[in-house]
């Protein structure tokens, strides 16, 4: 099982995740990640999907999507090639003790505080998921009282972009 | 969607500086995308671009005719219209002629402007379900699209089933139900349920409309998705507000499907690959399935095996698609298929498998099946190919295009003298077709063997009927016993399995060709799952002719508890009773309920009068004829390959395996 990463353009159209994502469940696949929002035309929304599969079922699960009719384009996103980065929210314990500790390892992280209270500090971070993970492990000993993440946004490195090549076409030879 | 729209705008401007002001177009997009080619096929019977413009006069005139007082013209091309006017009349110019449904209260406003409607005849089912399996019926007969409407709520639920059943076997139809108003939806209204949400899984694609001016258009999108490509089922929800409202009609109307290309054009190289592989073959065969039915290429298909000689198989969605009585015909594959077609699969060096989805009924246990042949496999729908088998030649396209360029292809290779020998295959095939023909084993108690029946159907209705049937052992008989020569005249629910499906079903197939000879073959169970629809045809002047096959249970369930459950009958008796006189199922009386619904009703017990009581039905054209043939109930469907087991474990009767004999492996 290896993570494959597709960006899906759909026409931004009520219904329209519904549909991809009921696919992917009625397929049997976990979807680790999602992440919605508007691509460059307003007439199309970006989806980025990561999944956790075989090879095989990923090609039937991509040529599935390509059969709805909303869906526009579907592109694999090799991890080298691009650029990832997902977003989070923790709320973790820091009292006039533990503070200037948490200070220090949310700098170290180059994360943001966001918020502040008696106790509490709230900080945002962006990365790749190795880099969240290793924040979140390290601010755990601290208490993490709350904690929000989103899906992993991901997009091709260099000048072109998805909308003029494909980095896996599904062949019409499929 | 469009709540997670609301962030703020993608990337600067600075991000972009190389394309255009505002960004591609959703169809620029589509455009250059590599894997959706923008190839349409060359011919759209329903593709509002390839109609001229209506023009106002001919408009105003039909609307005139129609409803003088609420329609006018408003600018050229453009009337007035309500949603529900906008709905029949975008029918009328997809070329919709029938529409099997029943009203209701969300679907009211669209029934009144059809009542006005001289281009198209409302069929009033008895039942939602058969309204959705009379318009497959319809489309399998004709090639056309079938329609089917029904209210919201339980009226569009009961089109689920057959909506199920079109899309398991690719038949172009369109459900459009009527929806609770806008302002309710989500509310848990009366009769409101959420069809578009239920069939998302069910259908090629379906729509929710809420605005009134989107409705000519839709209805147009809707014939289009259903008809092109791999066909399918879609589903039109309208709003009942959005039938109310007044909008502007205008004919034709450009579709909004920029994510919509199906590639026919197969790749020439994949082609060549593949006639390749036919020359170096020495035991190929042409594995045929439905697709080559819904692509219209049964000529071309018996051109291709003319020309080289390969020994062909037709699947049960493809029976007709190349004639029964050609030589080279080895039968049906699959669970109850032929020991000629079935060994031919499994002993072959090459499959070209054309318009068909290696489904599990076919396959048997996957990892034995054919595990020596290389595949081609050609299919419309990309997803088809590699799916269950790998293939080593994919060939996306339609059957058509991919057959008759596989034969130039073909017929340039043998001008160079590339052409094998296919004689000694050949020979041991018909050799196993010699030696395990299609048969039966007459009962032992005098009583009235089923195959004989649907056998002698077959013979008298004669090759341009068009057979429909259920599911269940009477099916796999008809599938066996019939022979059948011309495509569409054939059809089942194959994918789906659904019982009740032929009295519907063959009510569309009488519709859509009503000169033909139409026969449901049906069993006592399926047959009392959708008989009302028998009031339909009675008034509505179809004349069906139903043979119901009773034996008075569930047959094929049966057979299966005979088999695999050791003869423990759980819940397989449709009647029950010692008399051996009054064997089959006797309560309902058919006899009486075919004469309660108007029909003719007769019933067959005995060998002997079997070819009378055909003839006299097919004698009767007035009214709709249903014969109860009562058959043993003992019978069984062989050759049988049992569920999951591999295909070589065929056997061509109870405990019997065939001998393969000197096998050229």
């Amino acid at each position: 099982m290896t993570r494959h990463t597709l960006s899906v353009l759909v026409e931004n159209k009520p219904g329209v995740l519904v549909r991809i994502a009921g696919l992917f469940a009625r397929r049997g696949f976990n979807i680790d990640s999602l992440a919605v929002g508007p691509a460059e035309h307003e007439e199309i929304s970006r989806i980025t999907i990561v999944v956790n599969c075989e090879e095989h079922p990923l090609e039937q699960v991509t040529k599935q999507l390509n059969k709805l009719i909303n869906v526009l384009k579907i592109v694999e996103l090799e991890p080298g090639a691009t650029v990832q980065r997902e977003l989070i929210l923790i709320k973790v314990r820091a009292d006039a003790e533990s503070r200037s500790k948490v200070l220090e390892t949310v700098g170290l992280f180059r994360a943001k505080v966001v918020d502040v209270a008696l106790d509490v500090i709230t900080v945002e971070a962006t990365g790749n998921r190795e880099k969240l993970d290793a924040l979140i492990k390290v601010l755990e000993p601290f208490g993490i009282k709350e904690l929000v993440q989103s899906g992993m946004v991901a997009i091709g490195r260099g000048g072109r972009s998805i909308t003029d090549r494909a980095l896996r076409p599904v062949e019409r030879s499929a | 969607m469009t709540e997670q729209m609301t962030g703020p705008k993608g990337p600067s401007g600075a991000d972009r500086a190389d394309k255009p002001a505002g960004g591609p177009s959703p169809r620029d997009l589509a455009a250059r995308s590599p894997h959706r080619e923008t190839v349409r096929p060359a011919s759209q019977p329903h593709a509002p671009e390839s109609e001229a413009a209506v023009p106002a006069q001919q408009l105003q005139t039909q609307a005139a005719a129609t409803e003088p007082p609420r329609v006018q013209v408003t600018s050229p091309g453009k009337v007035r219209a309500t949603g529900a006017q906008a709905l029949v009349y975008a029918l009328e110019r997809v070329g919709a002629d029938v529409v099997f449904g029943i009203p209701g209260g969300a679907v009211l406003p669209a029934y009144d402007p059809l009542l006005d409607s001289k281009a198209i005849r409302h069929i009033l089912v008895r039942h939602e379900q058969g309204a959705g399996h009379a318009a497959t019926g319809y489309a399998q007969a004709t090639g056309r699209v079938g329609v089917c409407m029904a209210t919201s709520g339980p009226g569009a639920t009961n089109l689920v089933t057959p909506i199920a059943d079109a899309y398991m076997d690719s038949v172009p139809i369109v459900a459009i139900t009527g929806q609770v108003p806008t302002n309710l939806i989500g509310t848990d209204g009366f009769q409101e349920a959420d069809i578009a949400g239920i069939t998302i899984p069910i259908t090629k694609h379906n729509f929710l409309i809420t605005r009134p001016e989107d409705i000519a258009r839709t209805i147009g999108e809707a014939f289009h998705v259903a008809s092109t490509g791999r066909p399918g089922p879609v589903l039109v929800d309208v709003a009942k507000d959005a039938m109310q409202a007044t909008t502007e009609f205008a004919w034709p109307v450009p579709f909004d499907l920029p994510g919509y290309h199906p590639v026919t054009r197969p790749h020439a190289r994949q082609v060549r690959e593949a006639a390749r592989l036919i020359s170096e073959s020495r035991r190929p065969v042409l594995y045929v399935g439905g697709g080559v039915i819904k692509a219209r290429a049964a000529a071309q298909l018996r051109e291709l095996a003319e020309l080289t000689g390969i020994p062909v198989v037709t699947t049960l969605m493809a029976r007709g698609a190349f004639p029964d009585r050609h030589p080279q015909h080895m039968g049906m594959p699959g669970m109850h298929g032929s020991v000629s077609a079935v060994g031919a699969l499994q002993r072959a060096d090459l499959l070209i498998a054309l318009g068909t989805r290696f489904d599990d009924r076919v396959t048997g246990k996957l990892d034995t099946f054919a595990p020596g042949a290389l595949i081609v496999h050609a299919d419309i729908d990309p997803a088809e190919i590699s799916k269950n088998r790998r293939a080593d030649v994919p060939i996306v396209g339609d059957c058509r295009e991919v057959i008759a360029d596989l034969v130039a292809a073909v017929r340039a290779d043998h001008e160079q003298g590339r052409r094998p020998d296919l004689t000694a295959w050949r020979v041991q095939l018909d050799s196993w077709r010699g030696t395990y023909p299609r048969g039966y084993d007459e009962p032992d108690d005098g009583t009235l063997a089923p195959q004989h029946v649907i056998e002698r159907i077959g013979k008298i209705a004669g090759p341009e009927a068009v057979y429909v049937a259920g599911v269940g052992q009477h099916q796999m008989w008809a599938a066996q016993f019939i022979d059948y020569e011309n495509p569409g005249t054939w059809i089942n629910s194959g994918g789906l399995g659904t019982m009740g499906f032929a009295v519907p079903a063959a009510m569309g197939a009488k519709v859509g060709r009503p000169d033909a000879t139409v026969w449901a073959i049906d069993g006592d169970g399926c047959f009392q799952m959708t008989n009302q629809e028998l009031a339909t045809c009675a008034i509505e002047g179809i004349g069906v002719k139903v043979a119901v096959i009773n034996n008075g249970s569930l047959g094929m369930v049966r057979q299966w508890q005979t088999l695999f459950y050791n003869e423990r009958y759980s819940n397989t008796d449709l009647h029950r009773t010692a008399e051996r006189k009054l064997a089959g199922t006797r309560i309902p009386d058919f006899v009486k309920l075919a004469e309660a619904y108007g029909c003719e009703g007769i019933r067959c017990e005995e060998a002997a009068d079997v070819d009378a009581v055909i003839e006299r039905a097919m004698a009767i054209e007035d009214r709709p004829v249903v014969v109860d043939f009562i058959v043993h109930r003992d019978a069984m469907v062989w050759p049988m390959v049992a569920a999951g087991t591999s295909n070589d474990d065929i056997k061509f009767a109870r405990g019997l395996a065939p001998d393969w004999g000197g096998s050229t492996e």
